[in-house]
């Protein structure tokens, strides 16, 4: 199998792409820093992966993502999966103070995957074939004063994935919208953390048997489905009371 | 920011205060903290005392930096990050017909932690330690320098690390050469014996025959006042089938008081006595029972209950004066009554270690657990220290969570050669520990 990733230097990331090396696939590493892909793609030679290339790569220049993807399937041949993998998490206090700040971060983790999945899109289903997996949250489910910026931006990709679903059905393209609770990684290095958190490698084997199975929607670990379902369903009037 | 829970170390004694550190890309500088104060590395955190340990200052998680970097199959050779498990690498040698040069009881530890304690095995007569088979490393210091050490080049600052407890700075990728295996199995003997003077005439005609020798004691007081045991001997063995994984249990939560009690050891003695050591045919055994017996219960260190324990390991030397140590050892032990769950007896061979703070040397060790009750323990283990030091003895590092300053300096009198190449922002709760009062003392 034929692998792209993009934000390929993200913990999730980085734990998918070693169980698809294990297995023997391609990988195409598309991120922003490039001493770390380096190193990640070193790594996964060595793990068994039959080639990987590596693309310094910023998600934010839109115009860039045709060539990326192209690249992509000149070195490895067509790509059967696409993993969007990139995010931020914005810190909601200072997005509230300065909305400036807000729009940036909605910006790369909504308005840039919107861009790069849409261009995905438009490749796979002229060849009626292919994957493309996104990594959400369960923060897209319901906007919660203490992360709504984060949230907003995550649910803006799901409904959009939810759609592209809905038209790629019988067209041979399959759009998993992977949705991780709390991930212990650097990106949430600041956080206290408790039972639910789960390791980046956790996370990683629900990702690789969501691709497998094509499912739509794949929250991880698999617990976060039921919590989120409950937390979807409390009333406004009493939701608006909690601190959540 | 502060963690106090996570962090910690084996024995769960200690309930340290530390900010955590991360770093993911082995070219970036060291995050060191703003507040000009310590930071150590952390890796496994598999030693059992305080010697992972930096209260009140950083820890930097290593288990980040865990990618494989290079494999040259002429050599045999590994190039890793240093946060790789030595399980990690486990798996990626044994379908290539290749195995850890050395490796200690538990394969939950990092290659940087393997070389900071410089680890030993069952196979010390003939490899020596983790340290004799790591040509080189990279070393970054708090300054920004980064420096590839090997015995040509660095060469002391090799030394230093090697042993060094993390304390000499952050080993950002090491090179490891692996050992030629016939296969994945082990084929095992077990002997029986009845007091240490058979442990001491099995033991070395043992080691000229077989890879690996270690001996487990049974160290309750017994009518006859010997000691016995089991010596387990092992060679790599061609496989007579796949080895298939065995699935790990685990301690699921701590006990509110520890299982390892009189009660429970002696049954649990008992039984392992009489089910090993039968006199027979050896039998092939894989690799990961052979060697890793505990990491099949995934937390056993919860075991103990919520006050934690010590371990304690020393090596006495050869000769009647080791020998008559070792018995006071036993003796001490089994007179206080506060009996282990394991004990374990092994020679080591004539090398010695690799780095200047290296722990083992020619002669005997034993290592035991004991559950922590108090003042109680801390005066049985105290006297220990007393009979090591005066057979010319010492006692290692990453056990320990007591040793007095005096006997650390008494049992290591290497330390202050080695304290020059401490880096001046790297700084461990065992190192405060053991080198509290210096100035003084040196003066």
């Amino acid at each position: 199998m034929n692998v792209a990733i993009v934000g390929a230097t993200s913990a999730i990331a980085e734990a998918a792409a070693r169980l698809w090396a294990a297995r023997g696939d391609s990988l195409y590493l598309a991120g922003r820093r490039e001493t770390l892909l380096a190193a990640i793609a070193d790594d996964l030679r060595l793990r068994g992966a039959a080639k990987v290339v590596t693309e310094v790569f910023d998600v934010s220049q839109h115009e860039a993502h045709h060539a990326m993807l192209s690249r992509a399937e000149d070195t490895l041949g067509e790509i059967d999966c696409l993993l969007v993998a990139h995010g931020t998490l914005p810190d909601q206090a200072a997005c509230l103070a300065n909305p400036d700040l807000a729009v940036r971060e909605i910006e790369v983790n909504a308005v840039a995957t919107a861009a790069l999945v849409l261009r995905a899109a438009t490749r796979f289903e002229a060849r009626r074939a292919g994957t493309i997996a996104v990594i959400t949250s369960v923060a897209g489910v319901r906007g919660r004063a203490s992360n709504f910026v984060y949230g907003s931006a995550k649910s803006l990709v799901s409904t959009l994935l939810e759609g592209l679903r809905h038209r790629m059905h019988g067209r041979g393209v399959a759009v998993v919208d992977i949705r991780p609770g709390f991930v212990d990684t650097p990106m949430t290095a600041a956080f206290p953390k408790g039972p639910l958190w789960a390791a980046p490698g956790r996370v990683a084997r629900d990702i690789v048997r969501a691709v497998d199975r094509g499912a739509g929607v794949a929250y991880t670990p698999w617990f976060w489905r039921w919590i989120m379902l409950v937390v979807r369903h409390i009333p406004e009037p009493l939701f608006v009371r909690t601190k959540l | 920011m502060i963690e106090p829970s996570g962090y910690g170390s084996w024995g769960r004694v200690f309930n340290p205060r530390q900010r955590v550190a991360r770093m993911r890309d082995r070219t970036e500088r060291l995050p060191l903290p703003d507040d000009g104060g310590t930071i150590l590395p952390y890796g496994a955190g598999r030693s059992y005392g305080d010697s992972c340990l930096n209260d009140g200052g950083t820890v930097l998680r290593t288990r980040d930096l865990d990618r494989f970097i290079a494999f040259d199959p002429a050599t045999a050779t590994l190039r890793c990050e240093a946060g790789v498990l030595l399980a990690e690498i486990a798996a990626f040698a044994l379908p290539r017909g290749l195995f850890l040069p050395v490796t200690p009881g538990t394969r939950f530890v990092t290659v940087g932690g393997a070389i900071a304690n410089d680890v030993h095995g069952k196979n010390h007569h003939r490899a020596g330690t983790f340290g004799h088979h790591v040509p080189r490393f990279e070393l970054l210091r708090s300054d920004g320098s980064r420096l590839e050490c090997s015995a040509g080049a660095n060469a002391e600052l090799f030394r230093a690390t090697i042993g060094g407890l993390g304390l000499t700075g952050l080993v950002t990728w090491a090179e490891i050469r692996l050992m030629r295996v016939a296969g994945p199995w082990v084929r095992q003997v077990e002997r029986r014996f009845g007091s240490l003077a058979e442990f001491f005439a099995l033991s070395e005609p043992l080691e000229q025959q077989h890879e690996y020798v270690v001996a487990w004691l049974d160290c309750l007081p017994r009518d006859n006042g010997a000691t016995r045991g089991v010596l387990f001997a092992g060679d790599h063995d061609a496989s007579p089938a796949p080895v298939r994984e065995r699935t790990a249990r685990a301690v699921p939560l701590t006990p509110p008081f520890s299982l390892v009690n009189n009660l429970t050891l002696r049954a649990f003695n008992e039984l392992y006595f009489r089910t090993h050591g039968r006199e027979g045919d050896a039998k092939a055994v894989p690799w990961d029972t052979f060697f890793y017996p505990l990491d099949g219960l995934r937390g056993w260190n919860r075991m103990y209950g919520p006050r934690g324990f010590f371990q304690y390991q020393c090596v006495v030397p050869e000769g009647d004066r080791g020998r008559a140590a070792l018995e006071a050892l036993l003796a001490g032990i089994a007179a206080s009554g506060q009996g282990s769950f394991l004990g374990v007896l092994k020679r080591f061979g004539a090398h010695p270690g690799a780095g200047m703070l290296s722990f083992p040397r020619p002669g005997y060790t034993l290592a035991l657990d004991f559950p922590n009750r108090g003042e109680a323990t801390a005066q049985l283990l105290d006297a220990l220290d007393l009979i090591v030091l005066e057979a010319g003895g010492r006692v290692y590092a990453a056990k320990d969570a007591r040793m007095s300053a005096r006997a650390f300096r008494a049992f290591y009198p290497e330390w202050q050669a080695f304290a020059r190449f401490v880096d001046p922002r790297f700084s461990s709760s065992f190192w405060r520990r053991v080198t509290a009062g210096a100035a003084e003392a040196s003066a």
